[in-house]
């Protein structure tokens, strides 16, 4: 199915004309994600073409494909043993990481990308995380934890070779989100790098939103709180009062 | 069936969380116990944020003790006068460990005092539970007679009321007290508080521990009922989904919980709700004393 899309796609974006030598022409299975009451998660197919006006010029030319969640701060703390028990000790405050991030090359991600490009664009994991001005001598470790637990909780995902890629040409990947997804716009980048180095960048925004009951609760929850709380209180009591009811009845 | 929570912003196994709240359910109308005290562990378990897990926990258990206290009512076991002197103890004790826990808060550690709370009180109630009614256990099987409560200073104090239903004429001091330091354990700890309830009103106020378990539900509704709306108006973190999803395992748990309670001794009741309050204690004391496979973990930023 992707590879049909890839060639109906290419055949669409041949005729368009592109200004720069080379650029990427993008397309998208979904524009938005919408999380309902039954949301599970769900996977977005990334497909594009490179547009060229003269051939390819030489070197190994590659694809990176990096989604990320919407950037906000968090807290990480560590433990450490004090009078016998575990408790939290030191803590970074990390001011802003995606909640979700995913990046996905066509090749291994060295390969693709060089360290200097990387630290310009901040396409990989650490450097798309943004931490200043710590009070703790070994930071680097609070960041390194917050990347183990968040790639455990399958938030981050570091996909190398999953980038299909043909003829220099023709790409596309499938990045799957996860059920545990937060609301917000979602930047979707694209990078064409040659030899290690970014030649043309792409950049669009999937808004995932939730729908319908979702939407509502969640809005009556912050807009409307006491009627809200009440709305949950008056639930509990007419759960509990019709249990007992119907047991009663059970019973006769 | 998965199902996502609108607040918790996770997505869930629904029979799961049936058969969570069906569980604690059970144990709630068995032994007059919100059940929060395990349940919010639970929640924390399957991934649920804690900020969200205390606030529904606090929404369900109003679910399932007021399904509880209706059968509890029917067979005229609950003693409503003394619920509402503890009652009002409860609120006032509620409001005030809410502050406390705020102060706590700003000076960080409110994670480890919530822990250690749950352990040395879980502990204390548990192992003196469980030494007195393996002893009222022994005594009734050799026969002998229950020895009568002694008179204590709790007799001795002013502003004697007669609880007709408990067979008490005490003053109301106590019970206010027991009421007020069972509402800051039950803001802190985030719970109903019915394991402290119950033993305080069994040992400190000499209660019978028939009438013990409806009057502590009929409590408990209240001070949870407080509780969800504080967290409801200031945090918004009741998410009403989960809740549903939880009473109603709850409440029918509740209704089945009951049943079996009329079918147990007071004193196998007891050792059994000892028994579980050491486990739980000993869970979270292990957890403490342990080395944790991760050493770190995430939070919220901000709040100052």
């Amino acid at each position: 199915m992707l590879r049909r899309l890839l060639i109906t796609f290419a055949l669409l974006c041949a005729s368009a004309a592109p200004l720069s030598a080379e650029k990427i022409v993008l397309g998208l299975s979904q524009d938005e994600v919408a999380i309902t009451a039954t949301f599970e998660g769900s996977e977005i197919l990334i497909y594009g073409a490179v547009s060229r006006v003269a051939p390819a010029p030489e070197g190994n030319t590659g694809i990176i494909i990096a989604v990320s969640g919407p950037l906000e701060p968090v807290t990480v703390r560590r433990k450490e043993r004090k009078f016998g028990i575990w408790v939290n000790s030191d803590a970074v405050e990390v001011d802003a990481a995606p909640s979700f991030y995913a990046v996905a090359t066509s090749a291994p991600f060295t390969e693709v990308l060089t360290d200097v490009e990387d630290l310009r664009h901040k396409i990989s994991i650490p450097r798309a995380i943004r931490a200043v001005g710590t009070g703790v001598s070994d930071s680097e470790n609070f960041t390194e934890a917050l990347i183990r637990v968040r790639e455990n909780a399958g938030l981050y995902q570091v996909l190398d070779n999953t980038v299909s890629f043909e003829q220099g040409t023709l790409f596309g990947t499938s990045i799957a989100l996860p059920a545990n997804l937060t609301e917000g716009m979602y930047s979707t980048r694209i990078f064409l790098t040659r030899d290690g180095a970014v030649v043309d960048e792409y950049v669009t925004q999937i808004p995932v939103n939730k729908v319908g009951i979702e939407r509502w609760l969640y809005e009556l929850a912050h807009q409307q709180a006491f009627i809200y709380g009440l709305m949950s209180l008056a639930i509990a009591i007419a759960a509990g009062w019709g249990a007992s009811a119907a047991f009663s009845l059970l019973r006769r | 069936m998965q199902i996502y929570l609108p607040i918790a912003e996770i997505s869930v196994n629904a029979f799961l969380l049936l058969g969570l709240g069906g569980m604690v359910g059970i144990l709630s109308g068995m032994f007059g116990v919100g059940g929060g005290f395990l349940m919010t562990p639970l929640l924390f378990f399957i991934g649920i944020p804690p900020a969200v897990a205390v606030a529904t926990e606090a929404n369900q258990i109003v679910a399932s003790s007021f399904s509880g206290v209706l059968a509890h009512f029917k067979r005229k076991t609950v003693d409503l006068r003394m619920g509402v002197v503890l009652l009002i103890g409860g609120l006032i004790g509620a409001a005030l460990g809410v502050v406390l826990f705020n102060y706590l808060k700003s000076l960080g550690q409110v994670d480890l005092l919530v822990r250690l709370c749950y352990v040395v009180f879980l502990g204390i109630i548990g192992s003196l539970m469980f030494v007195e009614s393996l002893r009222a256990l022994r005594k009734a099987k050799s026969g002998g007679a229950p020895t009568r409560r002694k008179h204590n200073w709790v007799h001795n104090l002013p502003f004697k009321m007669k609880f007709r239903v408990s067979g008490l004429y005490i003053s109301v001091i106590p019970p206010i007290l027991v009421g007020v330091a069972v509402g800051i354990l039950a803001a802190i700890m985030g719970v109903g508080g019915g394991f402290i309830m119950v033993p305080a009103m069994i040992y400190l106020l000499g209660m019978p521990t028939k009438v013990v378990v409806g009057t502590s539900l009929f409590q408990i509704i209240f001070v949870t009922a407080f509780t969800t709306m504080l967290h409801a108006t200031t945090n918004y973190t009741v998410d009403v989904v989960l809740a549903v999803l939880l009473l109603v395992g709850g409440v029918v748990g509740a209704q089945v919980g009951t049943r079996i309670g009329v079918y147990l001794k007071a004193e196998q009741l007891r050792i059994l709700l000892a028994g579980m309050v050491l486990l739980v204690c000993g869970k979270l004391a292990l957890d403490l004393l342990l080395q944790p496979s991760e050493l770190y973990s995430l939070g919220v930023a901000g709040g100052h």
